[in-house]
């Protein structure tokens, strides 16, 4: 008996002495993390794996990373604005071909070199030479250059061949110094963040330029950690994040209150891609007949507690004048309306296809779902496939071989080219098949015309045509949570894929 | 007086109140398993949704009863295929022996060292996903470790006396392995079909807990369970409820395996 109450007591001792050592070691840890030297911790996805070179990096994960390191003559802003940055001042001739950039005076690389019309040159040739991958697409773009002259070290002249009203957006390139050898490994740009280290797969480490031309950062040290999107909760929990971007609804909801939950969108069209070879999607009032039967509104109440826009052609909010809102309101939810149109089609009884969602975004499987829930009360059955993302690409991307996909689209730059290219009947990656000769001919008007108003009126018919004919069965614009920090404020949603750590600052 | 088989006694019950689950929820839900209702997120339990109701507002009680027969279904399938495909191959190679058996039994061998999710895993992403395919790719995974319990059972009864004497009356090979022998074998194959049928359903579980086996929005025991991580903390009935019937299904027919292995 006395045996074993000292057993107790002994056992007791070692867990207190257990106790105190672990309580030791939190308490050294959380002393490091509320020191404000040691700066802001923001997890990342996925590792930096393709190039920090910024002429070869593809991610939109790497390039979100990279926006804070490199600039290029012009910067695009939050509101989706293109900014003179490297270029103090541009101006474009009456003909629109000649584009000539004046270089900011005292623009310093982060190695302290002043920024010369020949770096600016030097970039944009590596950009135009497709031999060098053309990782960010933009050599096509550059074959339209003419000619690129250097008059002084402080001017840069740029002469097109055809007169091109998304040049200006291109010159968002990075500029970066002809002297760095080593631009993959030691990368050097004007950004307001200089690069420090990066550990494979564990962290990227950036701290603040001190010479940095525009508004200076307010953070000193950056650290882009990573952290998978399944744990992202337990570290920002945890504490050895202090910021996340894209997380879910879900998991915002999950967040304690050490936590601020930024709103915006995911500048992406969710839709459900209809390919137009499937023979119930080549007729009209089918598709009618399915914009008809879901109820958007419906589907952001079950999936993201109503946040979300809803939209009702291929473009969304994020591109202001080219956005049309009330387009949304084109097929209303009209269950009769739906059965008489798939009677009319030659389906009284409905019909069955299936939906290929690619099965690592859960937003776009719940979407799914809620949608083969609504198709139902028309008699329509939608049948979920899941497919992994790499046989989404092939098979629904490439091959064209599905009959629907819920997805959402993205738009590659600040144009509206980049969103309306791909449904013309000629593009490469149309995939859904389709084809309109109205649509076409709104879209070729909108890319030959020279004025700004025109071309926007174009742009704005292509949405319509697309809206009306029923070519998607348009839903949302997704909405996307930030989690910060409380202890962190200023953060700020930008039209494009890239987090701005620069806008950041600590709350006092 | 013989002790009594309280093994077999609880798992014969748990498994018949599971069974009776299955059958009613084949018949009858309460509501529809996949009819969503935005007033009713994540509902708690009333006298409408005796359980609860999930992130789509679908009633979880009804969810489980359908879930429960999917599971089944795939995992009886499953069991199905193995169990007849094993029989066979094993009946075969452990009755005649010689070159057939060598090589049958080597691809058997080669089968059986990939793991049964890894199997299957190649086996839906060569052709697709879905509750039917995905019977049949655990089944073919399954077939392995049946055909080898059949086969050396068909080894150790072939030289046995009922063996030679029915030979001695005339009887053709295919009535003494299936008429004389088989019988013999069934209580060993019994209770490993019982516990084959254990594993597959852990696997349907698994498989749909990665997306590949039932489809949404259909339910399935692992498919819920799936669904249910995102609202661990927020909603934790959701995973525990489709838990709790994975491991009483499991349980159940353990028990019953092990309850035979006695009696016999």
């Amino acid at each position: 008996m006395k045996q074993k109450m000292l057993k107790n007591i002994l056992s007791v001792v070692v867990l207190a002495a257990l106790t105190i050592a672990l309580g030791g070691c939190a308490g050294g840890k959380a002393g490091d993390g509320s020191s404000l030297d040691s700066g802001i911790v923001i997890g990342i996805p996925q590792d930096i794996e393709d190039s920090l070179d910024p002429h070869e990096a593809v991610a939109a994960g790497t390039k979100e990373v990279l926006f804070n390191m490199y600039e290029g003559l012009l910067k695009p802003d939050s509101e989706g604005n293109l900014n003179p940055a490297l270029a103090g001042e541009y101006s474009i001739s009456e003909d629109g071909k000649t584009y000539t950039f004046k270089l900011r005076e005292g623009v310093l690389f982060h190695d302290g070199t002043a920024v010369t019309a020949g770096d600016v040159k030097y970039s944009i040739e590596k950009c135009a030479d497709a031999g060098n991958g053309d990782a960010l697409n933009l050599a096509a773009a550059f074959s339209n250059i003419k000619e690129l002259n250097t008059p002084d070290d402080k001017t840069v002249e740029i002469v097109l061949k055809e007169k091109d009203t998304d040049f200006l957006s291109y010159m968002t390139v990075a500029v970066i110094p002809e002297a760095n050898k080593e631009p993959r490994t030691d990368p050097i740009g004007t950004g307001p963040y200089k690069f420090v280290s990066r550990s494979p797969q564990e962290s990227i480490v950036m701290e603040k330029f001190e010479q940095y031309w525009g508004e200076p950062a307010h953070i000193q040290n950056v650290t882009f950690k990573i952290s998978p999107v399944d744990t992202a909760v337990m570290d920002l929990e945890g504490g050895s994040i202090d910021m996340y971007a894209r997380i879910s609804s879900a998991q915002a909801a999950q967040l304690g209150d050490n936590f601020n939950i930024e709103e915006g969108t995911m500048n992406l069209v969710q839709a459900m891609y209809l390919n137009h070879d499937c023979e119930y999607f080549r007729d009209k009032r089918v598709r009618q007949a399915l914009c008809y039967g879901i109820d958007e509104q419906g589907i952001l109440d079950l999936t993201s507690e109503g946040k979300g826009t809803v939209i009702g052609s291929s473009m969304f909010p994020a591109f202001g004048k080219y956005y049309m809102d009330e387009l949304k309101d084109t097929y209303p939810r009209d269950v009769e309306r739906a059965k008489e149109l798939l009677a009319e089609a030659g389906y009284p009884d409905g019909f069955s296809f299936t939906v290929k969602v690619p099965s690592n975004y859960q937003p776009h499987i719940d979407t799914a779902q809620v949608l083969a829930e609504q198709l139902k009360e028309i008699g329509v059955t939608a049948d979920i496939e899941l497919i992994e993302w790499d046989s989404w690409l092939s098979d629904v991307y490439t091959d064209r071989n599905y009959e629907a996909t819920v997805v959402g689209v993205d738009a590659a730059s600040l144009t509206a080219r980049a969103l309306l290219e791909r449904f013309d009947s000629e593009a490469g990656n149309n995939f859904i098949n389709y084809k309109n000769a109205e649509y076409d001919a709104a879209f070729e008007s909108a890319v030959n015309t020279t004025d700004d108003g025109e071309q926007t009126k174009f742009y704005k018919e292509c949405e319509k045509i697309l809206a009306e004919d029923a070519a998607n069965v348009y839903i949302q614009d997704m909405a996307s949570f930030v989690a910060l920090n409380k202890r962190y404020a200023g953060y700020e949603f930008y039209p494009l894929y890239v987090q701005d750590v620069a806008k950041l600052y600590i709350l006092e | 007086m013989k002790k009594k088989n309280w093994n077999l006694l609880i798992g014969g019950l748990l498994s018949g109140i599971m069974l009776l689950f299955i059958v009613v929820g084949f018949f009858y839900t309460p509501c529809s398993p996949e009819a969503m209702d935005n007033a009713a997120k994540f509902a708690g339990v009333s006298a409408k949704h005796l359980m609860g109701c999930d992130h789509f507002g679908r009633d979880i009680f009804s969810r489980i009863l359908k879930g429960c027969g999917n599971t089944f279904i795939v995992a009886f399938g499953t069991v199905l295929i193995g169990t007849l495909c094993g029989i066979f191959l094993g009946a075969f190679t452990g009755y005649y022996g010689g070159v057939l058996d060598e090589i049958l039994m080597r691809v058997n061998d080669a089968v059986f060292a990939f793991p049964s999710i890894l199997l299957a895993l190649v086996f839906v992403s060569l052709f697709g996903g879905g509750k039917y395919n995905i019977i049949l790719a655990l089944g073919i995974a399954f077939v392995p470790s049946f055909a080898r319990i059949v086969r050396s059972e068909f080894i150790r009864c072939k030289n046995m006396d009922y063996v030679k004497s029915a030979r001695l009356m005339g009887a053709g090979d295919l009535r003494i392995m299936f008429v004389h022998i088989l019988p013999n074998v069934m209580p060993v194959l019994v209770s490993s079909v019982l516990i084959g049928f254990n594993n597959a359903v852990l696997a349907e579980a698994g498989m749909s807990y990665l997306g590949i086996g039932v489809q949404p929005p259909e339910a399935s025991l692992g498919r819920m369970l799936s669904e249910a991580q995102s609202y661990l903390f927020s909603k934790p009935s959701m995973a525990f409820l489709p838990g709790l019937m994975i491991v009483l299904l499991v349980l159940g027919f353990s028990l019953m395996s092990e309850g035979l292995k006695r009696e016999r």
